[in-house]
């Protein structure tokens, strides 16, 4: 239960790490103050205000939850009822989204879709039940809020015993900050979207290239990306040359600093909570057990390193076994600053911080031009669509193995495509209650042989025709998967790198119904006009995106643009079609690379107004965001 | 000469105003019948409020000055200054556009140029906006105005390209060419040719220009990225006149052709 005693505690201490902020070195009391600002129990009142902060050198104000930025760390219990009243300090209407949390649709969050939002001095009550266990976090759904620092992590321990042993568990908060105001780099991206970018071509590294690889070779590149407008150094919209790159709040000087005994499993929840920033996250000198992804546990998984796309949350397992300090490495994909913290035996330990990587480059692949079989310049756009959706049809067949098996017709086959829901009068009501989350005791939710039965094949999306424009400057040739890949930047770099085909769930998926449908949505944008969108429309001109309430979808992402895109989907889970089948991965956001197709199912049992947008805060403001209506 | 043009500009910049908020409206009403048309949800879904804030405001009015010659010249002889820049007011898909440009020295002020323009993104074309409106003329000779109806964008190769054309009274037609192009040669040393041409269908004696190709500004300069939004530059400028605009011109007693060093800055906010 809730103490008033500790929360009060809570905000004191929280205050104390404020203050702190900005030293080099912990003291114990610290580290002790530090771990206080998590808050327990069922019931929680967190005000949200203005908070003086100083992360970079210089004073600045952020939006602070009871007195800290980031807030504090809320520890929920699988199946309780939490009671959650947030009252609102700011000068300016505010919100809390849970993000990732399968609640109802009024307690989401999201101004304009859940409720009004927050009204200056007003108190909100959030009560909802907790129906899952894994890490997430919180973070403003108002504005440019999450950028100032209203966010914070969740951990909801489960109702059964861990999975996976372990002797700790930290939680690893990222974030980018900016003293600037968001607006303003919202604005100047508006106005000049490299502005933030100080790697761009230049004569001088044209020189330097040159040297490496020749002259030719080096101006026939350039030249080839700038016919069209487009930049290979386009990594990220916003760098290190605004960001400081926070760990826990903690600036690398700062060096947030925890403690381990030697031999310990110390379970890491790293949860990418940053407005704009990939990060690569390693600890050099330990391997990563990857053992949940997006608060779904999947099957352990070993590597040195991975990818974080904003919003997404890994938990992995160290084991250190010297009596020697680790660096947590988390470097942005663009490679302009990286957060850091270290992992200690005993205070006053550090290791020493690696340099960054190489930064990394967009390739032709990304552009969607597969210079493999350059003989494909010459086909059409809809014909390498096509073949790319084929690929990916081939991609999904390993997804759904008992329907290939057993699937003799057993019923007269139905026609499909009059938005007949077979899957809701098979499962009689399945999906009117909400699915619960894969576990050790979930069962399918359909048999498997009433889901085979029904080997029908998907009732195909509408056809969907992108033409550039002023909202699409992109559009590839050839999309392809590209599950297998780590990502830009990774390519042989000597390291164990996590790809999105790694990620095979612990627990079978429940709902085992295949989609009655699909529904392809392409993000688009256009990069020097800074407009992004799904479909080449922003959200302001787009319809919401419907399902019936207990159907069944497939999601088709293809990404026209050359920019990663870390699309989330509120209140439903995303199963991302990775190749194992029933043990698909349960995501709440799902980073989909350039040039990339990429499916996953959707069941729709909650109703509500979902949010559903690219998690990078200003692609999200600058129209990449759909409404997804459940009824 | 910063007054008598603002002075001149409101009317027109009233007009624009009016011409903008009319067609900006247009789309705003047309996203607010979509948000209504929303399926009700009864009993399952809250219903959104009208009173209800967008999740997300992707239509936010932005704003863009930028002075991009703001400078001095001087022939050895001769000093000058100089001042062109163009700023826009918002929405992705529509905006006002303000460009003005002139010289300023001895003489009085000259190749004084404002315009206020609509601006809208040209549909299936990626980098370039359509520009419609009125230029005016206005400097120590006498003053024209003209309708103007342009294109301004960004061509392969990122050249910053903007043709326009100019209709008046009595048949007059106009052109002008502008065009430029950043070569970045660190991070923050940028080098910029630059030049702009001038064309007049009919002789205008009083203003100095003749038919044909009338003028030609060019330059070249290399600026300093201090911050993105200043940057102090040097650089070399020409300014030469053509045709029965040369002949004007020498009437007049003045050079036809002048190469001169330039210093300024490059500000935008």
């Amino acid at each position: 239960m809730f103490s008033r005693r500790r929360f009060v505690q809570g905000m004191a201490s929280a205050g104390a790490l404020a203050a702190f902020g900005g030293k080099n070195r912990l003291a114990l009391g610290e580290i002790a103050q530090r771990k206080a600002s998590e808050l327990s129990g069922s019931h929680f009142e967190l005000t949200l205000d203005t908070l003086p902060v100083n992360f970079t050198g210089r004073d600045a104000v952020a939006t602070g939850i009871n007195g800290s930025s980031p807030g504090p760390t809320l520890r929920w219990r699988e199946g309780d009822t939490v009671t959650i009243a947030v009252t609102n300090r700011l000068k300016m209407p505010s919100s809390i989204h849970w993000h990732g949390m399968r609640i109802p649709t009024e307690m989401d969050g999201v101004p304009g879709l859940s409720f009004r939002g927050i009204a200056p001095g007003e108190t909100f009550v959030y009560r909802f039940p907790v129906l899952q266990s894994g890490t997430y976090w919180y973070h403003s759904h108002s504005q440019f809020q999450e950028q100032t620092g209203l966010l914070g992590s969740i951990v909801i321990e489960p109702r059964e015993p861990y999975p996976v042993e372990f002797d700790r568990e930290y939680v690893v908060l990222l974030s980018d900050w900016a003293d600037a105001d968001p607006e303003s780099i919202f604005s100047n991206l508006k106005q000049e979207s490299d502005y933030y970018n100080y790697h761009r071509h230049t004569v001088a590294n044209f020189l330097s290239e040159s040297k490496a690889k020749g002259a030719g070779p080096t101006l026939k590149e350039r030249t080839a990306w700038a016919r069209m407008n487009m930049s290979p150094n386009d990594i990220a919209d916003v760098s290190g040359a605004v960001y400081t790159y926070l760990l826990n709040g903690h600036a690398p000087r700062s060096n947030w600093t925890e403690l381990f005994r030697p031999g310990e499993r110390v379970r890491l929840r790293f949860i990418n909570g940053s407005s704009m920033t990939f990060f690569d996250v390693r600890i050099p000198g330990l391997p990563l057990t990857v053992i949940q992804a997006d608060g779904n546990d999947v099957e352990p998984v070993e590597v040195d390193e991975f990818r974080m796309g904003v919003a997404e949350t890994y938990d992995v397992i160290v084991q250190p076994h010297d009596e020697t300090a680790y660096t947590i490495f988390a470097q942005a994909e663009d490679r302009t600053g990286f957060a850091r913290g270290t992992l200690t035996p005993r205070l006053g330990l550090t290791a020493t911080v690696p340099p960054m990587d190489p930064r990394p480059k967009r390739t032709m692949m990304d552009m969607g031009m597969d210079m493999s079989s350059m003989k494909g310049m010459d086909m059409s756009d809809m014909k390498g669509m096509d073949m790319a959706g084929m690929q990916g049809m081939q991609m999904g067949e390993p997804g759904m193995p008992e329907s290939h098996a057993n699937g003799t017709a057993a019923m007269p086959s139905r026609p499909n495509g009059n938005g007949s829901m077979p899957g809701m009068s098979m499962s009689g009501g399945v999906g009117m209650t909400p699915f619960p989350q894969p576990g050790r005791q979930t069962a399918p939710a359909v048999p498997a042989t009433t889901a085979a039965s029904q080997d029908v094949k998907p009732e195909p999306s509408s056809p969907v025709k992108i033409h550039t424009g002023p909202q699409v400057a992109t559009k590839p040739m050839m999309v392809m998967s590209r599950l297998n890949e780590p990502g830009d930047g990774f390519q042989n770099n000597g390291r164990r790198v996590l790809t999105y085909a790694d990620l095979r769930a612990r627990y079978r998926g429940v709902d085992r119904r295949p989609p009655t449908r699909e529904i392809e949505l392409h993000l688009t944008g256009n990069m020097e006009r800074f407009i992004w969108g799904f479909n080449g429309q922003k959200f302001s001109s787009a319809e919401p995106i419907e399902l019936k309430l207990g159907e069944r979808v497939r999601v088709v992402l293809i990404n026209d643009t050359m920019m990663e895109h870390p699309i989330h989907l509120h209140g439903l889970w995303s199963e991302l079609e990775n190749g194992h089948g029933p043990f698909n991965p349960y995501k709440h956001t799902i980073l989909v690379k350039p040039s990339e197709r990429v499916s996953y199912l959707v069941s729709a049992d909650t109703p509500g107004r979902w949010a559903y947008h690219c998690h990078l805060v200003f692609h999200m403001h600058a129209g990449m965001f759909r409404t997804v209506v459940v009824s | 000469m910063r007054t008598t043009r603002i002075s001149f500009l409101h009317h027109s910049f009233v007009r624009a105003v009016t011409l903008v908020a009319f067609v900006v409206g247009i789309p705003s009403v047309r996203s607010a019948r979509a948000q209504s048309s929303m399926p009700a949800a009864p009993g399952l879904a809250p219903q959104t409020q009208s009173d209800w804030p967008p999740a997300v405001k992707d239509n936010m009015v932005f704003r863009h000055a930028l002075f991009d010659q703001l400078e001095g010249r001087t022939t050895g002889s001769e000093n000058e200054l100089r001042c062109d820049g163009q700023g826009w007011i918002g929405t992705d898909m529509n905006r006002l556009w303000i460009k003005s440009e002139g010289f300023a020295g001895a003489n009085g002020v000259s190749d004084g140029d404002h315009e206020a323009l609509y601006d809208r993104p040209i549909p299936h074309t990626r980098y370039f906006d359509a520009q419609a409106g009125i230029r005016a003329d206005v400097d120590s000779n006498p003053t024209r105005v003209w309708a103007a109806l342009g294109v301004e964008g960004l061509a392969p190769y990122f050249f910053n390209i903007e043709p326009t054309l100019y209709i008046r009274d009595s048949g007059h037609v106009a052109g002008r060419i502008n065009g430029s192009w950043d070569l970045f040669v660190t991070q923050r040393w940028v080098m910029q040719p630059q030049a702009e041409l001038n064309f007049y269908s009919k002789d205008d004696p009083s203003r100095q220009t003749g038919s044909g190709l009338s003028d030609i500004d060019a330059g070249i300069r290399l600026r300093y990225e201090v911050t993105r939004k200043i940057n102090p530059y040097l650089g070399w400028a020409y300014d030469g006149k053509y045709g029965n605009s040369a002949l004007y011109t020498r009437q007049s007693g003045e050079a036809t052709g002048n190469s001169s060093f330039v210093f300024g800055f490059r500000v935008w906010y």
